[in-house]
């Protein structure tokens, strides 16, 4: 079937569903179909039929039906463009009083919903709603960075964030692979060099497709994309404004803010003229050179970590401890790794001042620094200052004020309910923005997506924030799901856990040489509940991999003895969870011995 | 109760039994404290991980116990050290020649990202091999330290009953030893089947007992099998540049998913590796200049064919090791089919102190994971208080081909089988892993699917993964299946971003729905 085909049966559809009150898809002999059609001429309200055995391309239109409701089967009932679902679904929403509610409701503004900012929040929601047949809009706007860095639609994650920093934290585990390679029995020309030039070229082409991607699935979706700032001005009211100045207004039922984060400057002398952020790293044309990294967050420490890996000469300038909120022993770990791999750690300083002393690309700066300790100072020379202290949610210039959206005045965070509703009831918030929730993208597209199908699709699953499973791509990677030991000592007081925890040695590092006590692993039990696990960390090579499915288990409710009670897999990494012995209470030595 | 009732939905129903729960637990009170009349409390034959697992276990337990191990140089004169298959020609050594594969793949890649290595890159076997076998060696000198460091005797004899509680061992200078247990148990695991009606084939050809510690390269490899060791091999063999042939008769990982083992031949075929498929092997001849010339079967046909090769790897299976042992006189009964030894649920054999683990007892994985915990609980129950059992269900397993496979419960013909048509919904994707991205690698083969029961609320009976690291992102999730999940509660879990493993939280197509499975976007 031609894909026109399949489109033009969807704008039909997408019509049907838009342009009647209650719209119910139907086969002339399904008893079911006749229980909803009676409930509805019981109820005196008029409805559009289509019954799809009547009509030629029946089977096409429901094949296309089930793709926008993810429903197969008839009835198929849209009240006021929202679907409702089939027979029973609708007799539920009947009996619960939504039906009634979806009835009233009436569409006096441009869209069902807006959504602003098109990270992967916004668009996960906007997709949905759409799906869910809803009007939406998406209002997306980056604001160049003080280097004058600017990107497509997407957000952080696609753009300066997840993708770009995976990509090139794997081109420095692939220099480590080259090094690990020889060991392997591959021989080729000892010189190797990189080249910065390719990397970002490569990985750029890559965002450009992504970026194109998401247009396109907008597009599929019906979901209107306007490249522009939003800012409210009214009530359900809002002015978008495009790189040329010129202003529109749009008004919606509904608002989602998804505006995210960006990164803070230092408020020093030389900062902004001289200094980038990770909005800028990943598409800088130039190689950065020697380069100090000013933070210690995990975006800080996996850049610093790439950088030091493709072979530049990295200092990372810390004020207090690595990995902040993260488990701090792993998190020492991270860090210590680092250092053994040429990362130079300035430990309690911070900068004062920026100066340039040469242009070029990369330039030279000589940046001033004093201790959080003590009257003492110190210089270095660098090529490139990054910095990552800490990122501002965009909610300050939305207009906000205007309709009476409350913020958090001292972070600039949105406080939301356990339904992502702002203070003004119409106003919902997601992502990044959100007070008290974890910045990561499969967070944000949880949420969104869920939010969406209990606005618009009578679902009323919440997002759950709790296990949420993350891994930091530091050159050695550290995956986590539930507590930290410190945070779990906190809620349920160190005599009620036990933590087990071994060093393990991947197979693949053995022949390559590499330390054996280094990579890490340990679990925290709660002895009050059945030793169940509610923290799992891990320090190793693929722990993203290695994680994801752990956390599937501690949803589940994963004990220590079902842990214990799995089969590895040989030989692997992950499998070092299924044999762990030694508690820490009992100080055994988990060292691994040598030959 | 979620997990009971997995267990049971995807159990095979009841297994085979020789008794009653007759020596259940640990009160074996007449050799309770010494080992009384017998030399020993336990003797292991076979130094094998599930071997060495229970020698261990009960000695911790404070038991006097032996273990004896040989290792019958392989036809091409093969041998090695303590430690059995797994870490002398199995997961080890094979995991290892994988990653130098998977290392040529790497360094092909690192150019996109920016690396820039000069032609020609080769490769040196020699030095692989080498390596890989140093590693093998300090492993080998590491068990051997164990045992000494829990006073578990080590004997270096090839060990025959002599009767029900003593064994006979000889040396490899033919002197002779006997040694009495009170309970023996035999983790002989097996060795690689040579097709021996097959000419030339014993006098030509290697098998994985040799390829490992091979000093030169195999050069043109003709790999005949399809079991996964014969596919593993062909992989990393393509994977270091070889010329490499799979001669096949039927079809590729019997017992697994098929349309995955498709998948992981699909993948193989386009990185080189040659597939002769429906075609039996009929002679092999040593060429005046060295090389084997290999004559085959078209099965359907009848018409052969020939190409000449530089080495010829069997991998058509496996036997047990229980020829040798004169089982006749322990009692002990095997499997007239299989050769294996039978056994209980409490891996007892016909003869109730004498048990069996591992490769070698009749229905079990073979798998050194579930040998070595086979093995601990084993010796638990004989010794401690335990009556924990060891459960064979929903083992996970990986599979090292290039596109590694990871995999864990029912294959979808088994869940379809055991379930029927309309009661298994089975969710899958096709992705692509953003590594793949930049250096443009072809991800058509990045394939996941989850068997699911259909009725709500959806229990998840078999899951299965195709792409890289598949083992590391198997295992988690074999404990949530094994703790009854959901597919609901597998979809309420958040991902990890970007992983490959976090596909499989996002898997929302069905088979059933006929829509594209194709993963676009994050």
């Amino acid at each position: 079937r031609p894909p026109e085909d399949r489109e033009e049966v969807r704008r039909r559809l997408m019509g049907l569903i838009e342009g009647n009150r209650v719209m119910i898809f139907s086969k002339s002999y399904c008893p079911y179909s006749t229980r909803v059609k009676e409930l509805f001429s019981s109820l005196g309200i008029g409805c559009n039929i289509l019954e799809l055995d009547q009509i030629d391309d029946g089977a096409n239109v429901q094949e296309v039906l089930s793709e926008i409701s993810n429903q197969k089967t008839v009835p198929n009932i849209f009240v006021n463009k929202v679907h409702v679902g089939g027979c029973d679904r609708t007799f539920q929403a009947h009996q619960n009083g939504l039906l009634q509610k979806l009835l009233q409701e009436d569409s006096a503004y441009d869209y069902d919903l807006i959504v602003i900012g098109g990270g992967s929040g916004g668009l996960a929601c906007a997709k949905e709603a759409a799906i869910l047949g809803k009007k939406v809009m998406v209002l997306d706007f980056v604001v160049p960075s003080p280097q004058g860095t600017s990107w497509g639609l997407g957000g952080t994650c696609v753009n300066v964030g997840c993708i770009p920093k995976k990509l090139m934290h794997q081109a420095a585990l692939l220099g480590q692979a080259l090094h690990d390679s020889r060991k392997f029995g591959w021989e080729y020309n000892q010189h190797v060099r990189h080249s910065w030039e390719t990397m970002i070229e490569a990985v750029q082409n890559h965002i450009g497709s992504l970026n194109w991607g998401y247009r396109l699935s907008l597009r599929e979706k019906s979901v209107a994309y306007v490249n522009s700032y939003g800012e409210f001005v009214e009530h359900h009211k809002i002015k978008a404004t495009n790189r040329k100045g010129q202003e529109t207004c749009y008004t919606a039922a509904k608002f989602v803010i998804a505006t995210g984060e960006r990164p803070r400057y230092l408020g020093i002398q030389g900062d902004k003229e001289y200094c980038i952020t990770s909005d800028d790293l990943f598409s800088l044309p130039h190689c950065p050179g020697k380069t100090l990294v000013v933070g210690a967050s995990y975006v800080a420490l996996e850049c610093a970590g790439f950088l030091a890996g493709l072979g530049l000469e990295v200092t990372v300038m810390v004020r207090s401890v690595l990995l902040r909120g993260f488990d701090q022993e792993m998190a020492e770990k991270v860090g210590s790794y680092m250092e053994q791999h040429g990362v130079k750690f300035l430990r309690k300083f911070v900068p004062v001042m920026v100066q340039q002393l040469e242009k070029g690309s990369p330039g030279k700066l000589k940046v001033s620094a004093k201790s959080t300790e003590g009257p003492e100072t110190i210089e270095g020379i660098y090529n490139t200052l990054l910095i990552f202290v800490i990122s501002d949610p965009c909610t300050r210039k939305i207009g906000l004020e205007k309709i009476g959206v409350k913020i958090n005045e001292k972070n600039g965070k949105i406080p939301v309910n356990d339904v992502e509703q702002t203070n003004v009831p119409y106003v919902f918030a997601i992502g990044d923005v959100l007070e008290g929730k974890p910045e990561l993208t499969p967070v944000a597209i949880q949420a969104g997506k869920l939010l969406a199908r209990r606005l618009f699709g009578a679902a009323s699953e919440k997002c759950d924030y709790v296990n949420i499973p993350t891994a930091v791509f530091t050159p050695l990677e550290y995956g986590c799901c539930g507590l930290s030991e410190e945070k779990a000592v906190e809620a349920y007081k160190k005599e009620n856990l036990e933590v087990f925890h071994s060093f393990f040695w991947p197979l693949e590092w053995t022949l390559a040489g590499r330390d054996n006590n280094t990579c890490y692993a340990k679990i925290i039990c709660n002895k009050l509940d059945h030793d169940r696990i509610i923290g799992l960390h891990i320090l190793g090579p693929n722990a993203g991999e290695v994680t994801q499915g752990f956390a599937a288990a501690m949803k589940c409710g994963l004990t220590k003895q079902q842990l214990d009670d799995t089969i590895g897999i040989h030989p692997t990494c992950g499998e070092v969870f299924t044999a762990l012995e030694i508690t820490k209470s009992s100080g055994l030595d988990i060292t691994q011995k040598g030959c | 109760m979620a997990a009971a009732m997995a267990a049971a939905l995807r159990g095979p129903g009841a297994r085979f039994r020789w008794r009653q729960l007759a020596s259940a637990g640990g009160a074996r009170g007449a050799a309770r404290g010494a080992a009384g009349q017998w030399d020993y409390d336990l003797l292991v034959i076979g130094g094998g991980s599930g071997g060495l697992a229970c020698a261990k276990e009960a000695a911790q337990l404070g038991r006097k116990v032996a273990v004896v191990d040989y290792v019958e140089p392989s036809p091409r004169g093969t041998r090695w050290g303590l430690g059995g298959t797994c870490v002398n020609v199995g997961c080890i050594p094979k995991k290892l020649m994988h990653q130098a594969a998977l290392l040529g793949g790497m360094i092909q890649d690192a150019r996109h990202y920016g690396w820039e290595v000069a032609q020609p890159i080769s490769h040196n076997w020699r030095k692989m091999a080498e390596a890989v076998q140093n590693h093998v060696k300090s492993l080998n000198w590491g068990h051997r330290v164990q045992l000494q460091d829990r006073k578990v005797k080590y004997f270096n004899i090839k060990a025959s009953f002599v009767n029900e509680h003593t064994v006979c061992g000889i040396t490899k200078d033919g002197k002779e030893t006997l040694l009495s247990a009170d309970n023996i148990v035999i983790a002989t695991g097996g060795r690689p089947r040579y097709p021996t009606h097959i000419e030339g084939a014993l006098e030509y050809g290697i098998t994985s007992d040799d390829i490992f510690w091979l000093k030169e390269s195999p050069g043109k490899t003709l790999v005949v099998g399809a079991s996964y060791v014969a596919l593993e091999c062909a992989g990393f063999l393509t994977g270091i540049g070889l010329d490499t042939t799979v001669m096949m008769r039927s079809i590729p990982l019997r017992g697994f998913d098929q349309q995955m083992s498709a998948l992981v031949t699909e993948h193989m075929m386009s990185h080189g590796t040659r597939f002769l498929r429906g075609r039996t092997a009929t002679r092999v001849r040593r060429l005046p200049a060295g090389r084997l010339q290999v004559t085959w079967e078209d099965c359907v046909s009848g018409r052969e064919d020939t190409d000449t090769f530089d080495t010829i790897l069997w991998a058509i299976g496996r036997v047990p090791e229980t020829k040798s042992l004169n089982l006749e006189k322990s009692g002990v009964k095997t499997s007239p089919i299989s050769q294996k030894i039978l056994v209980d649920s409490q891996d007892a054999t016909s003869v109730p102190h004498i048990y069996a683990i591992g490769d070698v007892a009749e229905g079990r994985p073979e798998l050194t994971p579930t040998a070595i915990m086979a093995g601990k609980f084993l010796a638990q129950r004989i010794f401690g208080q335990s009556l924990t059992l060891m459960d064979y269900d929903s083992v996970p397993t990986t599979v090292f081909t290039p596109l590694e496979y990871g995999c864990m419960g029912l294959s979808e013909e088994e869940a379809v089988a055991r379930h029927g048509q309309e009661h298994v919904e089975v969710y899958h994707a096709y992705y692509k892993p953003l590594e793949f991205m930049v250096p443009g690698r072809d991800a058509s083969q990045c394939y996941i699917k989850m068997v699911c029961l259909r009725e709500p609320p959806q229990l998840v009976l078999g899951l299965h993964f195709l792409g890289p690291n598949a083992g590391e992102v198997t295992q988690g999730f074999a404990l949530g299946i094994r703790c009854g999940a959901s597919y609901a509660q597998v979809m309420r879990t958040v991902g990890i971003h970007p992983t490959c493993s976090e596909e499989v939280v996002r898997l929302r197509i069905s088979k059933r729905s006929g829509l594209d499975p194709t993963v676009t976007g994050c």
